[in-house]
């Protein structure tokens, strides 16, 4: 009867797989959701989603699925109107003796008043309104009533799912410092290196053994992280909407210590003769100095909006700094930097479905893979370096 | 409301010292029911840990903790077989070499399987460890009972425990290991909550201190550009400071002992600048 919420829930993109949904229906035969679409909601959200990026898509999974269920009932407004006057709270009358009705009883009962119904109620026991011990309205006490508007204890599962308060925990979009840095973590490569310091039990062990209980020590150099990042990042102009952004992924970038090297320099728009070590564009270094200060080993990581006048990125002096004599193209430049290290990627802040309209944009998606500057795009752009890592070391 | 849940599904309803919110209470009485491991993520300071204790509380177990460190290996959970100290007992005499069973030491998941009753076992900042750890685990925890190889001996689990996994979401836990877990993410609480929570601290505490305080945290909180911005941990941290302090709820406004609340800082400079980004 459920299967259809699972397809649902698949077509959202979140991997529910039979053995969570058979999970699923063991916690159901134990009638544990007893029946509410709240327990249910999050009975459900806590076996079948284990990630709280997911929650977001679950939440409007959920709504998809069982809005329907709650609108069921056609409601007239006048009725709404006629229960939102309240009686006196105080005169809730006590839960009166009266079995409770199945769900199916009450479902029947409420369909067939809300036909004859025709006027305001308060009190009373029979018909939809305030206070009583009507199973239909509120206020009342029903021990299996059914809330009708007013003022309820308890939220409807559909509200809190489309309250949709996970929203922030989405991968797609820009998140914190610490989910940069996560990411991040990913991208490490390790080896041995330095001093052989550490004693490793095991391989002493098996030493000692071949050695006919003769005990051997063996020590090994520790394992350490050797990877090494470069991240240029575009400052000014049309990045300055997206400065806080630039700069959170820096601070993760520089708070990671665990890189082997970590160096970062900044461009205005695109790379050209200079490259600049402060973010006002004062202090520079020749671009060619990077060739010889970085092996090609080091990951290069772009950081920019790749927006800006064609002639910046195809003219010989199109260059924006007047005063600088380069003659070299800000494409030329770019395809160097590519040439001279084997991974690169770019990460571009701006939205990635104006992509399409921006055409250096497009230019310099030829050369470099471009990703959005958020988790999701980060952790794609660090599976391509990783990737290239196995190829090339 | 009906009065007719089950009573096995009521099992876990908070403790007196820790207030579990609606949705949490349900996942704990999910995973008690169905018998499988509870997954916890959520900010720093959010109680994860706690929630264990009070679970444990709650149903009136012992409580068994697994702490997680970066070096820990999974099978050291099940046991330990101490070589060197045979192999230095076997050299310079003491203990009794021929027995490997006396240098066999069960690790906290083994030792939750064979304890007597029922026990709430904690395995705490699962993230921490290696990459593979939680995927080593799989079976032993699917199936509750391992191998010991050198003892020829089977351990398994006299009583399920119950398995409470907290993670900092440093690492991802593999896809293998999250199925067969009930997964709870603990929102941070809002206002409300808060001052249950508050209030269980510290019974006494006067109104005006609370509301003056609880705003000021709260505005702090959502201050955009915090590294890390302060949680429920810090929070009591910081009125245990002030009421030791005998401050006034009045002297608030100058936010006292903010060392308490900001351990960053840059964040202390943000709370003093008046410019936000947008």
């Amino acid at each position: 009867m459920l299967l259809p919420f699972l397809y649902v829930l698949r077509s959202h993109k979140i991997p529910v797989g039979t053995q969570e949904w058979l999970y699923l229906m063991d916690a159901l035969s134990q009638d544990i959701a007893d029946s509410s679409l709240t327990r249910f909601y999050h009975l459900s959200r806590s076996v079948l989603v284990k990630s709280e990026s997911l929650y977001d898509a679950f939440d409007r999974a959920f709504v998809a699925c069982f809005k329907s269920l709650e609108g069921e009932f056609d409601i007239k407004e006048e009725i709404l109107d006629w229960l939102n006057k309240m009686v006196d709270p105080a005169a809730r009358p006590a839960m009166p003796d009266i079995d409770p009705l199945t769900l199916e009883e009450l479902r029947k009962k409420f369909l067939e008043r809300l036909k004859e119904q025709n006027e305001e109620h308060h009190g009373g026991s029979h018909w939809i309104g305030t206070g009583g011990t009507s199973p239909f309205g509120h206020g009342g006490s029903h021990p299996s009533g059914m809330r009708i508007g007013g003022p309820g204890g308890g939220r409807s599962a559909v509200k809190i799912a489309e309250e949709r308060r996970f929203q922030n925990y989405r991968d797609d979009v820009v998140l914190d410092t610490r989910q940069i840095k996560v990411a991040l973590k990913r991208l490490r490569r390790l080896d041995h290196e330095g001093q052989a310091v550490e004693l490793k039990i095991d391989k002493t062990i098996q030493k000692t053994c071949q050695n006919a209980g003769e005990i051997d020590l063996v020590f090994e150099a520790p394992k350490k992280n050797q990877t090494e990042l470069l991240l240029l990042m575009d400052v000014g102009g049309s990045m300055d909407p997206y400065a806080r952004l630039v700069e959170t992924l820096f601070s993760a970038a520089h708070a990671s210590n665990h890189f082997k090297a970590f160096k970062h320099y900044y461009f205005h728009n695109c790379v050209y003769s200079r490259i600049y070590t402060d973010m006002y564009q004062r202090k520079w270094i020749a671009t060619d100095e990077l060739f010889k200060k970085y092996r090609k080993n080091f990951h290069v990581i772009f950081v920019g909006d790749a927006c800006m006048g064609p002639y910046e990125l195809f003219s010989t002096g199109g260059i924006i700094d007047y005063y600088d004599p380069d003659q070299t193209r800000g494409i030329d430049w770019l395809l160097k930097i590519k040439n001279h290290f084997s991974k690169s990627v770019w990460l571009n802040p701006e939205p990635q479905a104006s992509w399409d309209y921006h055409p250096t944009i497009q230019a310099i998606q030829k050369i470099f893979q471009m990703y959005s500057l958020s988790v999701e795009g980060l952790t794609k752009a660090i599976d391509v370096l990783r990737k290239n890592n196995q190829i090339t070391i | 409301m009906t009065k007719s849940k089950k009573e096995t599904f009521n099992a876990y309803q908070g403790t007196e010292d820790y207030v579990a919110s609606e949705a949490l209470q349900e996942v704990v009485n999910v995973a008690l029911a169905i018998k499988r491991p509870l997954l916890l993520k959520g900010e720093p300071g959010t109680g994860k840990t706690l929630l264990a204790q009070s679970i444990a509380k709650a149903i009136g177990r012992p409580l068994l903790r697994w702490n997680i460190k970066s070096t820990t290996k999974a099978v050291e959970g099940l046991y330990v077989y101490d070589t060197v100290q045979r192999l230095n007992d076997s050299r310079f005499g003491g203990g009794n070499v021929s027995d490997i069973k006396h240098y066999i030491k069960l690790g906290k998941l083994g030792e939750s399987f064979v304890a007597p009753e029922p026990v709430v076992l904690l395995i705490d900042e699962i993230d921490k460890a290696d990459l593979e750890f939680p995927n080593d685990l799989l079976a032993e925890i699917d199936e509750m009972r391992f191998y010991i190889p050198e003892t020829r001996e089977e351990i398994s689990a006299k009583h399920r425990p119950m398995v409470v996994i907290t993670s900092n979401s440093e690492k991802e836990l593999p896809d293998a290991f999250l199925r067969r877990c009930v997964f709870h993410f603990i929102e941070f609480p809002n206002l409300e909550m808060m001052e249950q929570i508050v209030k269980v601290h510290f019974p006494t505490i006067e109104k005006k201190m609370l509301e003056a305080s609880l705003k000021k945290f709260y505005e702090i909180r959502t201050r955009t550009g915090l590294k890390k911005p302060p949680s429920t941990s810090e929070l009591i941290d910081w009125l245990h400071a002030l009421i030791a302090m005998g401050l006034d709820p009045k002297s608030l406004d100058e936010t006292p002992l903010i060392g308490c609340l900001l351990k960053n800082e840059q964040d202390i400079n943000t709370k003093k600048s008046t410019y936000r980004y947008q």
